[in-house]
């Protein structure tokens, strides 16, 4: 079965048009390592933001530490302005579990207390295991549930969205 | 045969030795260590990845740096932290060291920090606790340090960001340390291509050239265009019977004053494992000096003991 993916560059500018209104020169914006970074440096450069875009690993975070351990090269975390009381768009490739987002969330609040967090995806697969959703996406995928939606990015900074069997 | 601080996966199960460890092992904790650096500056100095586990902090010799920042890591990945100091405890009651570890075992302990005056204990420790449990050496005998060699290497990779043209002089008392030689095996298997030991005949262990190292008895010929300056403290208590004639002697000969750390490169750095004997191996004028890097060494020293103890309880037994 081939499931054709959406355009990612077209959904990256179907998700600037709908946060363009609702941004303001206080809006804070963190992606998740490492497709919503990708994605969270095109839409920080395409909205013209001004606060520093904050970066999260959430490797420390995770819900399957005890059976998968410490995968190799965790990112170092940053979220490089003041976090309490401030709204957050919080920025990933794909919404699948929502297991990434929870332990995301967690970090961010180590960080402060934000005054709203919203979750901006560029696909959102369905099959969540955990009562989260996002406030802004680009598409609504079916796919199969063995398979993989990942975000690449060529040299020339291009995103793609892709399919990977028997992940 | 397999190397016993590896579980069938290759993954790192117990820190005992840096000795015979791959590359990529020490690279995976330098990163992990750095990444850990960054959750020491936030409000919340914590992340969750140890909650529920309980870290035992079994010291049979004395330490003060060593033993809290071990025991400030365990808190910072959210284990709870048990100390003990066996000097004053069942030990000296005749309990052996292996029922010690059973007793604590009992106790629902998942991870055994060991400092032990005896060479191997933390390997008699390894090989007896279960697979579910993870030891981690703190300093066994004149044997091996692990985690005080893997934070000066991260000290060293922050401030020289390569280890491949390096130049390395460790001075001093190279016999008694134990953090000479796991330094020395960390600089080796990271590929640092120039490491030289400094020290009198007497406080230098024989063969130690096939450790990979050049040796030198004069701080002239050694320091020269060196990077790193690694010295090293005379550890005194270690010591019988008369190795050298007086501390001020070692001090004129191999204490390193600002006119020897001139001979080094000019941007090298200084650093110590402490406790330092001011005046005896280091000037205070170097300790306190612009080139010194003693301090950062402790607080790296933290992120790498997170990312050891965060890397051997993620290990599947």
């Amino acid at each position: 079965m081939s499931v054709a993916l959406p355009d990612a560059e077209a959904l990256v500018a179907e998700l600037v048009r709908q946060l363009a209104p609702r941004v303001t020169a206080e809006t804070g914006m963190v992606g998740i390592v490492t497709g919503g970074v990708w994605l969270a440096e095109r839409l920080h450069r395409e909205l013209g933001l001004a606060l520093p875009l904050g970066a999260l690993d959430i490797s420390f975070y995770r819900d399957d530490y005890a059976s998968s351990g410490l995968h190799a090269s965790v990112k170092p975390s940053q979220i490089p302005f003041e976090v309490d009381g401030r709204h957050i768009l919080l920025v990933d490739d794909v919404l699948y579990t929502g297991r990434t987002v929870r332990g995301a969330l967690n970090e961010i609040f180590d960080y402060g207390r934000p005054a709203s967090v919203s979750l901006v995806v560029l696909a959102d697969r369905g099959g969540r295991e955990l009562p989260i959703c996002a406030q802004h996406v680009g598409a609504t995928l079916t796919v199969p549930a063995r398979a993989k939606v990942v975000l690449s990015r060529s040299d020339g900074g291009v995103l793609t969205l892709q399919l990977e069997r028997d992940a | 045969m397999r190397n016993p601080q590896l579980n069938a996966k290759g993954e790192l199960r117990h820190l005992l030795t840096i000795e015979g460890l791959p590359r990529e092992i020490l690279v995976h904790i330098l990163d992990t260590a750095k990444s850990f650096l960054g959750v020491t500056e936030r409000e919340v100095k914590k992340v969750p990845l140890l909650r529920g586990k309980s870290v035992f902090n079994l010291f049979f010799e004395p330490s003060t740096r060593t033993r809290t920042t071990f025991e400030i890591a365990a808190k910072r990945l959210s284990a709870d932290v048990v100390n003990l100091a066996i000097a004053t405890s069942s030990q000296t009651k005749g309990e052996t060291l292996l029922d010690t570890v059973d007793n604590l075992s009992a106790m629902h302990a998942d991870m055994f920090v060991v400092r032990h005056a005896a060479s191997g204990a933390p390997f008699l420790i390894a090989s007896h606790v279960k697979p579910h449990v993870h030891v981690v050496n703190a300093g066994d005998g004149r044997h091996a340090h692990p985690t005080q060699g893997l934070l000066d290497a991260y000290t060293i990779r922050h401030y020289k960001k390569d280890f491949g043209r390096l130049a390395v002089a460790i001075v001093g008392d190279i016999l008694h340390s134990r953090v000479a030689r796991s330094l020395i095996h960390a600089l080796t298997t990271l590929g640092a291509p120039d490491v030289r030991v400094i020290g009198p005949q007497t406080l230098l262990p024989t063969g130690v050239e096939r450790l990979g190292v050049s040796v030198h008895h004069d701080m002239a010929a050694g320091l020269r265009d060196v990077d790193v300056v690694v010295m090293l403290r005379l550890q005194n208590e270690r010591m019988r019977g008369p190795l050298l004639p007086s501390a001020g002697e070692f001090f004129k000969a191999y204490g390193l004053t600002p006119e020897k750390l001139a001979l080094a490169k000019p941007d090298a750095i200084v650093m110590h494992p402490g406790p330092m004997n001011r005046g005896v191996e280091i000037d205070s004028t170097v300790a306190d000096g612009a080139q010194a890097v003693i301090l950062p060494q402790v607080t790296f020293g933290i992120a790498v003991r997170m990312a050891v103890m965060s890397i051997l309880a993620g290990a599947s037994s």
